[in-house]
């Protein structure tokens, strides 16, 4: 039975965090993501689940590394300068196959920027921002609905893949509230264990070794050095380092069909607005009110790893618009993956596009 | 703010309404100037936010300077005429909704539902059944009367006549 209510974005995410099994969470408050962490605080010792508010970010991500661990599924959320506190830890993650949800509620930067206003200025952050080579999975959930379907799907993505998953909302939809249905129950992903007879990091062809988690009956080498299938330290082993990055970049990158997830309207259009996060919604508003040929859309939920192929659902598109809340950060990975021009909207201050400054750039690149 | 989100609530939960609910305001935490939006709709909401309002309720001089001068001549407006010295170039219902929280209710913290009810009963935005429940889902234990008396009074306020614009 699915219930009704008006709920903020970021309560919702927090109920869908709960509803896919997160059962810890430590986190440092921070606007805009705080009712995040308040709505954790208040269900979690309900369900049997732990709080724990630690004295900064770092120690934030540290906890919820070590929560994983011990087999729990485990969350924090922040934005922009916490996220960037976060890093270093994220890239452990990566390296020891942690699975854990981080969801960011992106505000205005760089620094601590503009807490109350909204910004997808993050995007390049969670795929970049760690030292070495990374694949990174994130979701960009473009309504209250949405933080609660893609919190979830980012729980499932993290354990099917052992490695962190990212949310990365934005303070307009993690503190907009409407109307959500909440599903009686979801489809929630369980850990693998590790199979009986297996060394903790060798995988099988899917790339993903099951998990070894602490106290039962495991006592595994956990490191950020570069290891071998043990777990022990091989550092200056070339063929155990490029082997172990190269695994750990292809599990994700490899499976960027079976991750991809998103929405195409007018696939005949010349014109294709590509979106994500709340400036979609903005998109779908021109797509439903615009006088003249159909501008095609597609809307992304998860951006990473990018769906390259769906640029290929548009085979009359003459260019790619990309309205971002950032200078262009996405605009950038779809030149990558494209011939056509690609023209970057950029959006700074916090404020969406509206649909008529979409539809003047729509016009523009029409009389190009 | 809170009074825009039960506005929200009573046209999703009561009315059978679509609604989005957004927000503007600073790092204070308090004492700070806020703006809430409400959208409502009988369909989904694409674009979330409400750049043309045309119901305006003002609590505060700021708010109106800001908000309020400029609005659409075609917009109705409610000014709390306890803080807000201006008047619109829409027509507007002046509403003491401080006042009367103050003198009537004896708590100024239900101003903002005093407000709300006068909100409802001028415009029918929402049914006076939708509010009353969304009011109750949203308000601490034990104040459930004092709220109730709040829309109440708003009511009667909301059923006297708008002023031609100033």
């Amino acid at each position: 039975m699915t219930r009704l209510d008006f709920m903020q974005g970021n309560v919702a995410s927090a109920e869908g965090a709960i509803a896919a099994g997160c059962r810890f969470f430590g986190g440092y408050p921070i606007t805009p993501s705080t009712e995040i962490a308040e709505r954790m605080a208040a269900r979690l010792p309900r369900v049997g689940g732990t709080f724990i508010q630690m004295e900064d970010e770092i120690a934030s991500i540290a906890a919820v590394i070590g929560a994983s661990w011990t087999g729990m599924k485990a969350m924090t959320a922040t934005s922009g300068p916490g996220f960037s506190l976060m890093l270093e830890n994220l890239g452990f993650a990566v390296m020891t196959e942690t699975p854990l949800v981080v969801v960011d509620i992106q505000r205005g930067g760089p620094s601590t920027g503009q807490p109350t206003m909204s910004s997808q200025g993050d995007m390049l952050q969670c795929r970049y921002g760690s030292h070495g080579d990374i694949a990174t999975i994130a979701l960009a959930p473009a309504s209250v609905q949405e933080m609660y379907d893609l919190t979830v799907k980012a729980f499932n993505l993290a354990e099917r893949f052992r490695c962190p998953a990212f949310v990365m909302a934005d303070e307009i939809v993690g503190h907009m509230r409407e109307r959500i249905e909440i599903p009686g129950s979801v489809e929630v992903a369980k850990r693998r264990p590790l199979e009986p007879g297996r060394l903790p990091f060798a995988a099988g062809p899917d790339l993903v070794p099951g998990f070894p988690s602490f106290g039962r009956g495991y006592r595994v080498h956990v490191t950020g050095l570069t290891h071998d299938e043990r777990g022990y330290p091989a550092t200056n082993d070339e063929a155990v380092h490029a082997a172990l990055v190269e695994r750990l970049v292809t599990k994700v990158e490899s499976s960027r069909r079976e991750i991809a997830d998103y929405e195409v309207m007018n696939p005949d259009a010349d014109v294709v607005i590509v979106c994500y996060g709340a400036p979609a919604r903005t998109v779908l508003q021109l797509a439903a009110e615009q006088a003249g040929p159909p501008v095609g859309v597609l809307r992304f939920r998860v951006v990473w790893p990018f769906p390259e192929h769906a640029l290929g659902e548009f085979p009359n598109a003459e260019a790619f618009i990309v309205p971002e809340q950032n200078m262009g950060q996405l605009a950038r990975e779809i030149e990558r993956h494209t011939s056509l021009p690609v023209v970057p909207v950029p959006k700074l201050g916090g404020d969406l596009h509206t649909p008529g400054e979409l539809a003047r750039v729509v016009e523009e690149v029409r009389r190009r | 703010m809170l009074a825009a989100v039960i506005l929200g609530r009573a046209a999703v939960m009561y009315d059978g309404k679509y609604a989005v609910q957004t927000q503007v305001y600073g790092p204070e935490a308090r004492g700070g100037a806020s703006m809430a939006a409400v959208v409502i709709d009988t369909v989904p909401i694409l674009y979330p936010k409400v750049s043309d309002p045309d119901l305006l309720v003002i609590m505060s001089q700021e708010g109106f300077e800001k908000y309020g001068a400029g609005a659409r001549r075609d917009a109705r407006m409610l000014v709390d005429s306890g803080l807000v010295l201006s008047r619109p170039g829409c027509p507007y219902l002046e509403v003491p909704a401080t006042d009367d929280a103050r003198t009537v209710l004896k708590k100024v913290i239900v101003a903002n539902i005093v407000m709300l009810g006068a909100l409802v009963e001028a415009t029918g935005v929402v049914s006076r059944e939708a509010i009353e429940r969304a009011v109750l889902d949203s308000v601490p234990k034990g104040t459930e009367e004092l709220n109730l008396g709040a829309l109440r009074q708003g009511y009667i306020r909301g059923g006297e006549a708008f002023h031609e614009a100033a």
